[in-house]
């Protein structure tokens, strides 16, 4: 056994409204360069829907992720590493731009500078990668809120085998949305199509990155990402993706996309695996148990022996502690109702969702029904199957019982809270019924109702002894001082710290209840 | 004058090679790279691109045959110097042909594809210029030449292992024989001279890619792991503010 740790993420696809402000941010931090335009290293899907980059989920089509030889060892589906170094010259299989979208910006000069005029001046868009007049026809978020998908909504590859009643369901507004970023995953397959090597998993936290000074732009890493979070640059000709914003998690800060969410429906925090198990884990037979492989990687950090070998592999003390208190583990392992997003592309994805349960609520509330009660929430549930295999298809390569399980003990969670608003008394029927005590019941409401700003982020910061390599300052124990640096200071020598708030102030700023508590002492 | 050329000319290419090549890598990583355009356009790139880098290795095998192996070894080895020729152009040939087509067809989407023409910097003409130039007359002198006879001096093709070979090799010993490539038919003198303006131009242009083959893929683990504490190599610059 080889106990490694690996920062990871929970989405509660239930709190999500779709407003895009995860991606708006992200892209204002990491993606308004040149050649970036086109890419979102966070985007949110309208589901059901064909997503960004357009049907990225059809393997056939794509050819991301593992696959299963008939000898049961795995190899990237994309090809064996000679038939794919042949086809370096070409890559067959990768997105062109319009598979994304063509990005562009308005002529805002023209309503400025436009003469007098009988007709109102326009902004006619503008694209950023010719800089003609182009026309707009489709973008990453084109079929938001299910608009336009009655022309392109049976595209979604995830509707296989279930098109039909679908299209009834759409008129019932069946529809969620599904926020992404980058898996970091434990057996990523983009890091085994890069040809230079240039791609690597971070052993301390298993952040998944790309060495920019060593990538040759080959292009294979788009093509092994099943989820096709790795772009290509297409000015500086190198790959870029979602760097879980290691330079914020490095001093302890969640992620832009994390730290924006209105919804507050991200958690992130540290798993304890074993690496050693993982591509047995990956090679597993049958599609529909890569689930729980992947769950039996995730290490008990509460178990003395586990904790015995971490020490002796290297993991601090601190991030020990912080796996104890991972609401990541909790969600995923313990309560079991985080799924990985398509284990079946057997790479271990590292961001896991909690499903929605609001088809469901919503469709018994339009019956008239209690949509509160236990029982009507279970019995809508084993009926309403088309949201559950369509959340099989993404969440448990089609094993319905894993979503109905974790719906159900959504659904129990709620009628048993209410039961607390009400003052009534905690009818403990209710959490057995799902193989859950009160308590832990109570806990995991905590977690996700109220979701308080500690318990939804427990990260460890990097170590001091490492801190002059880390990107983002620290207050102390640091010696960039940047009150003495001018901003306007370009002898190059002190380069200037990206982030100007200082590590203390961002903490006490996220743990207070008020603003005022921090004063101008506080601001040096 | 040509003589000075054919002696010191493949040094200064060569040096001018190497100091420049060190010069890209320490100074600019981050540029090194094959600056793909299939984001752009596949459809045209799909048929020219392996055509024209397949073509390519297939010619550069064949130059490693002509200029390397001395014609003795391929005697002794009981290849007649007809045989070789016979393969070496019929090979050569086929190589030509697939170099041309997938240049034509590369350079026909460089020039009409918008967004491919847009990202088409100085050098890359330059490089065009020259590697279209180097190719013109290595076709040329294997087909032209050696298959058609265009110019009616050789009959039975002009044999560049008695003359070109000897010198690329005598270059190769610090013994430069420059009298052997002032024999040679113009185009291949013109050849040689392409090859070395070539050479040296590559550090300073997208060609340095070809020094990134990934060979080593072939045999390195599927994962890689790197500690972030690992040694941080250090550019030749320091970060500035703009």
């Amino acid at each position: 056994m080889r106990v490694m740790a690996q920062i990871g993420m929970v989405m509660n696809l239930d709190k999500c409204i779709g407003c895009h402000t995860c991606s708006v941010t992200c892209k204002q931090t990491w993606t308004n360069r040149q050649g970036v335009e086109y890419v979102w290293f966070n985007n949110v899907e309208t589901r059901p829907g064909i997503g960004y980059p357009r049907t990225y989920e059809d393997q056939e089509q794509w050819q991301g992720g593992w696959t299963l030889k008939r000898n049961g060892k795995l190899r990237l589906k994309s090809g064996g590493r000679l038939s794919r170094l042949s086809k370096i010259f070409s890559n067959p299989k990768l997105p062109g731009l319009d598979d994304y979208y063509e990005p562009w910006t308005y002529d805002y000069d023209n309503l400025i500078s436009s003469p007098t005029t009988d007709t109102v001046p326009v902004a006619r868009p503008k694209s950023l990668i010719t800089g003609k007049n182009m026309k707009i026809e489709w973008s990453a978020n084109w079929d938001d809120d299910l608009g336009g998908t009655y022309k392109t909504g049976q595209d979604d590859p995830m509707l296989k085998g279930i098109e039909d009643s679908v299209k009834f369901e759409f008129e019932k507004s069946f529809m969620f949305y599904l926020p992404r970023i980058c898996e970091h995953c434990l057996n990523p397959s983009c890091v085994a199509s890069c040809p230079s090597g240039a791609m690597y998993k971070r052993s301390e936290d298993g952040i998944v990155l790309v060495d920019g000074d060593k990538c040759r732009g080959w292009r294979m890493c788009v093509t092994g990402c099943p989820y096709k979070k790795v772009y290509f640059n297409h000015r500086s000709g190198k790959a870029e993706k979602c760097t879980l914003c290691f330079p914020r998690l490095e001093v302890g800060q969640p992620t832009v996309c994390a730290e924006t969410c209105v919804g507050r429906l991200r958690y992130i925090g540290l798993f304890l695996y074993d690496a050693d198990r993982v591509l047995e884990a990956a090679s597993v037979e049958n599609d529909q148990d890569l689930y729980e492989a992947q769950l039996s990687l995730l290490l008990d950090p509460h178990d003395e022996a586990i904790i015995a070998q971490a020490k002796k592999d290297g993991i601090p003390e601190d991030w020990l502690e912080a796996a104890k208190n991972s609401p990541v583990y909790k969600l995923a392992k313990e309560y079991k109702v985080a799924l990985p997003l398509h284990p079946e592309y057997r790479t271990m994805p590292m961001v896991w969702y909690i499903p929605p349960l609001s088809p469901v609520v919503d469709a018994l509330k339009n019956t008239g029904n209690d949509a509160e009660n236990v029982n009507n929430l279970f019995a809508a549930i084993d009926t309403l199957r088309i949201p559950a295999q369509y959340l099989a298809n993404l969440m448990s390569a089609g094993d319905v019982t894993v979503i109905d399980n974790v719906l159900k003990k959504l659904a129990a969670m709620r009628s048993y809270m209410r039961d607390f608003n009400l003052g009534n008394e905690f009818n403990e029927e209710i959490p057995n019924s799902v193989d859950m005590s009160g308590e832990d019941m109570y806990e995991m409401y905590k977690l996700l109702a109220i979701a308080k700003y500690k318990d939804r982020y427990v990260i460890p910061a990097a170590h001091k002894e490492t801190a002059d390599r880390l990107e983002e300052a620290m207050s102390s124990g640091c010696s960039v001082n940047f009150d003495e640096v001018s901003p306007k200071s370009t002898d190059g020598r002190n380069p200037i710290p990206v982030a100007i708030e200082t590590f203390s102030l961002t903490k006490k700023r996220m743990y207070s209840e008020t603003y005022s508590e921090i004063t101008d002492e506080d601001k040096k | 004058m040509l003589k000075l050329i054919w002696t010191t000319g493949p040094y200064i290419a060569t040096i001018v090679f190497i100091v420049g090549m060190f010069w890209r890598y320490k100074f600019d990583r981050y540029g090194w790279t094959s600056r793909s355009s299939q984001m752009y356009e596949s459809r045209l790139l799909r048929i020219g691109s392996p055509l024209f880098h397949f073509g390519l290795l297939m010619a550069l095998g064949g130059h490693f045959m002509g200029l390397v192996i001395p014609e003795s070894v391929t005697e002794r080895l009981g290849i007649s110097e007809k045989l070789y020729h016979i393969v070496a152009v019929a090979m050569g040939s086929l190589a030509g042909v697939m170099v041309v087509m997938g240049m034509s067809i590369l350079i026909y989407r460089r020039r009409t594809v918008t967004r491919v023409f847009q990202v088409t910097t100085k050098m890359d003409k330059l490089m065009y210029l020259v590697l279209g130039t180097l190719i013109g007359l290595g076709v040329y002198n294997t087909i032209g030449i050696n298959l058609l006879n265009l110019p009616g001096k050789y009959p039975d093709g002009y044999n560049y292992r008695e003359t070109v070979a000897v010198w690329f090799r005598s270059v190769a010993t610090f013994s430069p024989r420059a009298e052997l490539m002032s024999e040679a038919p113009l185009t291949f003198q013109l050849h040689a001279l392409a090859s070395m303006a070539l050479i040296a131009i590559i550090p300073i242009t997208r060609l340095v890619h070809i020094f990134s083959a990934p060979i080593g893929y072939l045999s390195r683990p599927y994962l890689v792991y790197r500690s972030q504490t690992a040694k941080k190599s250090r550019r030749g610059w320091e970060p500035t503010l703009r």
